[in-house]
């Protein structure tokens, strides 16, 4: 496959790169994803079973509880947590997180937005890298 | 950093205010910058979920604000915590997870929170009024007081709260603002009999399917009739806020910023109009259990998701009464609540219909965050179709989700009994 960059907005920068997990499920990271494995735990999620740690978590948007946050932080502090996160949608829950990681632990996991039409173009299992400006490289 | 401050924010962030607030504030600009929300806002009162999930990160989080000297400067009420803090010893909670959740309780009432210990704070102490700009954690919570009591929060991050708690001031965005509370997807409930509205399966199940439908929108529910209660309204909205982004709903003709369908759109048209018949209620229904379950061995019922009311537990008194043969060996029927709820059950008969029926009564915490039911369990029940949708994931469990007749059938029978009616 050619090489494409797809411009996004970093929400939280950073520099990242992994194989992306694409989902087309919203999901609610506490009740949705263990801080212990990585593992997609809803068993109602389409990428149910799948381990997202290390790799580029793309999904649309979030929902459910607002413990998402607390559940992302201790992904980070396992060293689980995704290398990076791609979403059509503002998750503040996610985004708060990410935040809070960085103000305790220096350690942050990015998060970008891409368009609606962008988002849609990234295939699952693809690699990509993340730029701190917001740019996607696939 | 994009957001304009105050002076006081200003101050806040310069550590005027100690350590703690300036940590808070530094939190609440990043998060107003990834919101573009272009200044602060003053919050009233403050719901905090950040002490529920037992982990490292928000025990540190805690203790490291409380060290700071951090106290909140609004009424803070708290979410459930992890533990059972009248009975975890008798429960055989291990003692160093017992401890770390005390840990957690004391570092939030070193900084002023009350220690309500409930996910159900809107049946309870310190009720937010009409209007009123909050901060609220706890995804149930959120939409409670935004949708039945009109109140306005965002949907807060575990964390964000505590930060809007000691500084006051959050973003100005979201469902603080009247233009951001208008309908987004219109609901409208066709051919149902009015005597649906009243079958206790109905609000969870239509809660569950209002927020596949709705996902982050803001739904607006039309064509249900008649008086609903603060429990079904309860129901309705942590099932919505599970299988959704639900933080705030409309029911036309019912809740207070919809008096009418044009008042629930703020005078558009609705952006998308779905119709919902019986059957597709029935079905969502039905999605809710992992299994059909009759005749399966039932390990436990659990009820109390969201903490029951003292109403709730004089029909769970009410549908005990039928069964005299009593609860089947082998099967937990739990119950969770807050103490509050449990002092009006203290002054009732019904408490002693519940104790010598065996209901184990848990206090404080969440099914889910508390060492419970031992991870042996295969099957349980519940009414609630928030812990319907979570436990297969949190609990490893198969779960059917049923009325309280139906849970307290299968509970004297040792196995699943299900009377479903057809709508």
């Amino acid at each position: 496959m050619v090489a494409k960059k797809l411009m996004g907005r970093a929400i939280i920068p950073g520099d990242a790169e992994g194989i992306a997990v694409v989902s087309r499920q919203a999901i609610s990271f506490w009740g949705g994803i263990s801080p212990e494995t990585g593992e997609i735990i809803d068993q109602r999620h389409d990428c149910s079973g799948q381990v997202i740690a290390g790799k580029v978590f793309v999904y649309p948007a979030g929902k459910g509880s607002s413990t998402g946050s607390a559940v992302l932080m201790e992904s980070i502090k396992n060293g689980v947590a995704p290398a990076a996160i791609i979403l059509a949608k503002i998750d503040p829950i996610l985004a708060l997180g990410s935040i809070v990681a960085d103000e305790l632990y220096g350690k942050s996991v990015p998060i970008i937005l891409l368009s609606q039409e962008d988002f849609y173009t990234i295939q699952d299992g693809c690699h990509l890298v993340i730029h701190s400006n917001g740019m996607v490289e696939r | 950093m994009k957001v304009n401050l105050i002076q006081k924010d200003r101050g806040m962030l310069n550590g005027d205010y100690g350590e703690a607030a300036r940590l808070a504030m530094n939190i609440i600009v990043r998060m107003a910058d990834v919101l573009d929300a272009p200044e602060l806002m003053d919050i009233t009162q403050s719901h905090i979920d950040g002490c529920g999930l037992m982990s490292d990160t928000g025990l540190e989080f805690a203790e490291t604000m409380a060290k700071r000297g951090g106290k909140v400067i609004v009424p803070t009420t708290m979410n459930m915590i992890p533990l059972d803090l009248r009975n975890w010893k008798k429960l055989g909670v291990p003692e160093d997870f017992a401890n770390r959740a005390l840990r957690m309780a004391k570092a939030y009432e070193d900084m002023g929170c009350i220690p309500t210990w409930t996910c159900a704070p809107y049946q309870g102490y310190m009720v937010p009024r009409f209007g009123q700009q909050i901060a609220w954690g706890e995804s149930n919570a959120i939409n409670y007081a935004n949708s039945v009591l009109g109140a306005r929060t965002e949907r807060y991050a575990d964390f964000m709260d505590l930060c809007a708690a000691l500084t006051g001031r959050v973003p100005k965005y979201g469902l603080h603002l009247k233009e951001n509370r208008k309908g987004e997807v219109l609901i409208r409930l066709v051919n149902f009999a009015p005597d649906v509205f009243r079958d206790d399966t109905f609000f969870p199940a239509l809660g569950h399917l209002t927020g596949k439908i709705a996902e982050h929108r803001i739904p607006v529910i039309d064509g249900l009739v008649g008086y609903v209660t603060s429990d079904q309204f309860k129901a309705f909205g942590a099932a919505a806020a599970s299988s959704g982004a639900v933080g705030l709903y409309h029911i036309v003709g019912i809740t207070p910023e919809a008096p009418t369908l044009e008042d629930a759109f703020q005078g558009t048209e609705p952006p998308e109009v779905v119709e919902v018949t019986p059957l597709d209620v029935m079905a969502a229904r039905a999605s809710l259990s992992t299994t059909k379950g009759e005749g399966l061995n039932l390990d436990a019922v659990v009820l109390g998701c969201p903490h029951f009311s003292y109403d709730e537990f004089r029909k769970v008194a009410q549908a005990i009464e039928k069964y005299p043969q009593g609860l089947s060996s082998g099967v937990r029927f739990i119950i969770l609540t807050s103490q509050a709820s449990y002092a009006l059950l203290e002054r009732s008969a019904s408490l002693s219909v519940l104790a010598s029926f065996g209901a184990e009564i848990i206090f404080d915490t969440c099914i889910f965050h508390s060492p419970i039911v031992a991870s042996g369990a295969s099957v349980i029940m519940t009414n609630s179709g928030k812990c319907a949708y979570y436990a297969p994931g949190e609990m490893d469990v198969n779960v059917v989700f049923g009325n309280i007749e139906d849970c307290v059938r299968s509970a004297v029978l040792g196995v699943i009994h299900t009377e479903e009616t057809r709508w």
